[in-house]
């Protein structure tokens, strides 16, 4: 029921994507491209989003179970670092490269763009990077502290 | 600020963000989880996790929409300027990025956003300059 719900989330996700321009990253860089010809539309994209979308976090945050009676797992980390700030700078050089991000990346390839597709597997490359560098940490630290136990977020 | 009315779609926009935020709205209601796109593929990536089928349905859906959409109208057109190098050195970025602050457009954006996230305020605004500063450098200054 859950992969349903899922699969069924994702496909609406994406057909928002698809309305909405954002599959297109010539509109993305239309956005971002505030000294040139500017196109504000990935803004109302996503004051619609959220505007739909904060009455439903909204009742689920008042909810301790999903509706399928499940556990909510929303986020509950709260901690502002340099991590995420690096992270999000780094991710917003990469879209504003190529206009892409991951959800109309993804959209792309479903529309059979072979740039899309390559730009997937070097997010994908990218992720599996992070994941190496991440796995090494966590040794290198544990080693430093002499237990056998890697921690990660 | 030149606003360029003839690209400009604001009905269409609000229309599919709209959309988006239902599709998270329901995630959020039905699965319990953000609708947060680099996490899903991220997670999927992570090995013998219990939720990957969860994972890999959502993705199936993103990649599946082209053709559900094509059933009732044309698909819009598309235009990828970035040529090959640029696709994958701004693929790897993002997938580094995006991990390292646990979010993108989707998580960060629309749905930390709209849980009032501060810690999601602060990603969005990060992303945003970085991607403002991006393409004034590639458009205006090296002009490529």
């Amino acid at each position: 029921m859950s992969v349903l719900s899922a699969f069924l989330a994702g496909l609406v996700f994406g057909i928002g994507l698809i309305v909405s321009g954002m599959m297109n990253p010539a509109k993305v860089l239309g956005f971002l491209d505030l000294a040139g010809r500017w196109d504000p539309s990935l803004a109302l994209v996503m004051g619609g989003a959220i505007a739909v979308g904060s009455i439903g976090f909204f009742v689920a945050g008042r909810r301790l179970t999903t509706l399928l009676g499940t556990p909510m797992l929303l986020p509950t980390v709260r901690t502002i670092d340099r991590r995420l700030v690096s992270g999000s700078l780094l991710f917003g050089v990469g879209w504003g490269l190529a206009g892409f991000c991951p959800g109309p990346a993804l959209v792309a390839v479903g529309a059979g763009y072979v740039k899309g597709f390559v730009f997937v597997v070097a997010m994908v490359a990218g992720m599996l990077a992070f994941e190496g560098i991440e796995r090494s940490r966590a040794r290198l630290a544990a080693a430093a502290d002499g237990t056998a136990a890697g921690t990660r977020e | 600020m030149n606003i360029d009315w003839t690209v400009f779609t604001p009905w269409s926009a609000l229309a599919g963000g709209a959309i988006i935020g239902c599709a998270a709205a329901l995630f959020a209601l039905v699965n319990g989880r953000v609708a947060g796109i680099s996490g899903i593929v991220g997670g999927l990536l992570r090995p013998s996790l219990p939720d990957a089928p969860w994972r890999a349905a959502f993705v199936a859906g993103l990649v599946l929409a082209p053709a559900v959409y094509a059933m009732f109208a044309a698909l819009p057109g598309v235009v990828i300027d970035a040529g090959y190098p640029v696709l994958v050195s701004a693929g790897a970025i993002v997938g580094i990025g995006t991990r390292y602050c646990t979010g993108c457009t989707s998580g960060h954006g629309v749905c930390g956003l709209s849980r009032l996230s501060p810690r999601s305020l602060v990603a969005t605004l990060a992303f945003m300059a970085a991607g403002f500063a991006t393409v004034f450098a590639t458009r205006h200054i090296f002009a490529l």
